[in-house]
């Protein structure tokens, strides 16, 4: 049972935080360079995941991707089955849940790299995607790393969104922190305890590597810091 | 707001074309209104762009290299334009082949200086590139340093980095800003010594950005002073520090006296060598440098330093002390400024109180001293 529900939720949290590596790269990219006076208006909806309330953004996506919604209509059409109280509803609820945790961390990174480097590498005859590639990318590798780990470990913790969004079905939609949730409610004190204290331990060690790589030198991952 | 003028001269091989002419809203350092308005024409060789901070000698490199862009003008280097407002050309940096180094080097943190230089060669086959590395590291000494990466390298050897990154391009032109401001002078001018040999074998133009008086005369072949974003000045430094009519070209000259010299006699055992002043009988005592007899050197005094005695000084370890007599003597503010008729002209400043208490009145035979390092070698 907690095994289940361990392995449900790591797969979640790496799909998700795969999607939003892919996602953070670019976005966070633009977010860093863009002169677009709106931008800050994209900033502010970036960041709107950590203030709202996770049952408010449940509640939005479920109603977005269920049945009679436009979306849901179209999925159910495509693939004959629903999104809501699925797994996919899952991974489309935590990517926007866990956004900032990628996007933030990628964009202050990217921002803090010398726009000189950028100016230097273009003299030098190389496109933008070359500069982003081998000067802007590699620079800035500590903070897109983190803005993985912490949407990973982010994605692992989370309640509100998939209790809304997936509901609790074992084997399908039910992660460590619902089943916690469901083992407290049985009084099922012993379970619940394994599994809160396994959850904890995988969480700090998670941080204690992101902040150890971190540091200067990183274990030897960027000698140049 | 000029129109764009094309320099006809303009297609002498390889030579840079530039006519900028730019407005800022708000000016990097005194948040003031700035604009500039710019033109002229470098031909294959070292020029050096003088001018006090906030004259808008970054915005010219930047204009050059494509980094900002002019409200109009034109950057053309030969035949090839690169900027044109008239024609709404405007080739993207990348595509300008300029080389920069910028103040700050902008070397990559993360690589090696291989890597580095490298980076600019990324449509060469790996055995071109690596015969070009080769060959740029070879010019400015640095097969060392290599496989270092810049943190691990010296300020010098760092600066022999990002010129080689520039430079194994073969950029079209090289833009210098300020970049060997951290450096000192022996390893400057080892530096530029290196630049200069390079040139030989690839003429292309090379603007040289500077605020510092003593690169000046180290480096020009021509000088350019730049005053409020307009070029006040241009000819050989000798020229420019002969027409001291504007703010800036008189802090650059700061030597108030500046003669064409041969060189003598080098007299190593006492540090110092006669240098026989061009047009005139005189000689002076200057500091020993390597040249040898026959070469010409340029000597900068400045008029605050040379010491005025009513009568015939003895014993003094000053090594020039000359008769003249005073031609002009007038007092502007605080300083009392005299013509001394001594062989040579030379102008001289003293206090009004040391004027007064020799009573120096025009026509006055007196004797001027100077130290032999009061005698700045100026050029090389």
């Amino acid at each position: 049972m907690i095994l289940q529900a361990m392995f449900l939720t790591l797969r979640l949290a790496a799909v998700v935080s795969a999607i939003l590596l892919a996602v953070a790269l670019p976005l966070g990219y633009w977010l860093a360079s863009s002169r677009w006076r709106g931008r800050f208006l994209v900033e502010a909806l970036v960041a709107l995941p950590i203030v709202l309330p996770p049952t408010v953004l449940g509640f939005y996506v479920l109603t977005a991707v269920g049945p009679m919604s436009p979306i849901g209509r179209w999925y159910h059409s495509v693939t004959g089955a629903s999104l809501a109280f699925t797994f996919r509803g899952l991974v489309i609820g935590s990517v926007l849940y866990s956004l900032p945790f990628a996007v933030q961390p990628a964009a202050a990174a990217f921002a803090a790299v010398d726009r000189k480097l950028l100016d230097a590498s273009a003299t030098l005859g190389a496109s933008g995607w070359r500069t982003f590639r081998h000067v802007v990318l590699p620079l800035s590798l500590p903070g897109v790393l983190t803005g993985f780990v912490l949407s990973f470990a982010h994605t692992l913790g989370e309640f509100g969104v998939v209790l809304m969004i997936g509901g609790n079905i074992p084997g399908a939609t039910q992660t460590v922190s619902i089943l916690i949730y469901d083992q407290v409610q049985a009084l099922n004190y012993a379970v619940a305890n394994q599994t809160a204290f396994l959850l904890l331990t995988l969480c700090f060690v998670l941080l204690a590597v992101l902040y150890g790589l971190r540091r200067k030198g990183g274990w030897g991952l960027w000698g140049w810091r | 707001m000029g129109v764009a003028v094309t320099n006809t001269f303009a297609a002498a091989a390889g030579a840079l074309d530039v006519t900028l002419q730019k407005r800022s809203g708000e000016s990097q350092s005194d948040g003031q209104g700035f604009s500039l308005d710019v033109r002229f024409l470098l031909s294959p060789g070292l020029t050096v762009l003088f001018g006090a901070s906030g004259a808008g000698k970054t915005t010219i490199l930047d204009c050059i290299a494509g980094l900002q862009k002019p409200d109009s003008g034109r950057v053309a280097v030969g035949a090839t334009s690169l900027f044109a407002s008239s024609m709404r050309i405007d080739v993207p940096t990348r595509e300008r082949h300029v080389g920069y180094l910028f103040q700050t080097l902008a070397l990559f943190p993360h690589m090696t200086g291989r890597q580095n230089i490298e980076y600019g060669l990324a449509s060469l086959t790996s055995d071109e590139r690596a015969r070009r590395v080769t060959e740029v590291a070879e010019s400015f000494a640095i097969a060392q340093v290599l496989e270092r990466r810049p943190s691990q390298a010296s300020g010098g050897e760092r600066q022999r980095i990002a010129l080689a990154r520039a430079l194994v391009t073969r950029p079209r032109a090289l833009l210098l800003d300020e970049p060997m401001t951290a450096l000192d002078a022996v390893t400057k001018s080892k530096i530029i010594d290196d630049l200069r040999r390079w040139m030989v074998a690839h003429a292309i133009p090379v603007l040289y950005v500077t605020h510092d008086r003593e690169e000046v005369f180290a480096l020009g072949d021509r000088l350019l002073v730049l005053e409020a974003g307009r070029v006040v000045a241009d000819g050989t430094p000798h020229e420019v520090m002969g027409r001291p009519q504007y703010e800036s070209v008189a802090q650059l000259a700061g030597f108030e006296n500046i003669l064409d010299c041969e060189v003598v006699a080098p007299h190593p055992e006492q540090g110092t060598m006669t240098c026989k002043v061009t047009g005139s009988e005189n000689t002076l005592e200057a500091p020993l440098t390597r040249l040898a007899a026959g070469t010409s050197v340029r000597l900068g005094i400045r008029a605050g330093d040379i010491l005025v005695s009513a009568v015939q000084p003895v014993g003094l370890s000053a090594r020039n002390v000359m008769p003249g007599r005073i031609k002009t003597i007038n007092r502007r503010d605080v300083t009392v400024i005299a013509k001394v008729d001594c062989g040579i002209q030379l102008e001289v400043h003293l206090t009004p109180g040391a004027s007064e208490a020799l009573a120096l009145e025009a026509g006055k035979p007196i004797w001027l001293v100077v130290k032999t390092y009061s005698c700045h070698v100026l050029q090389r």
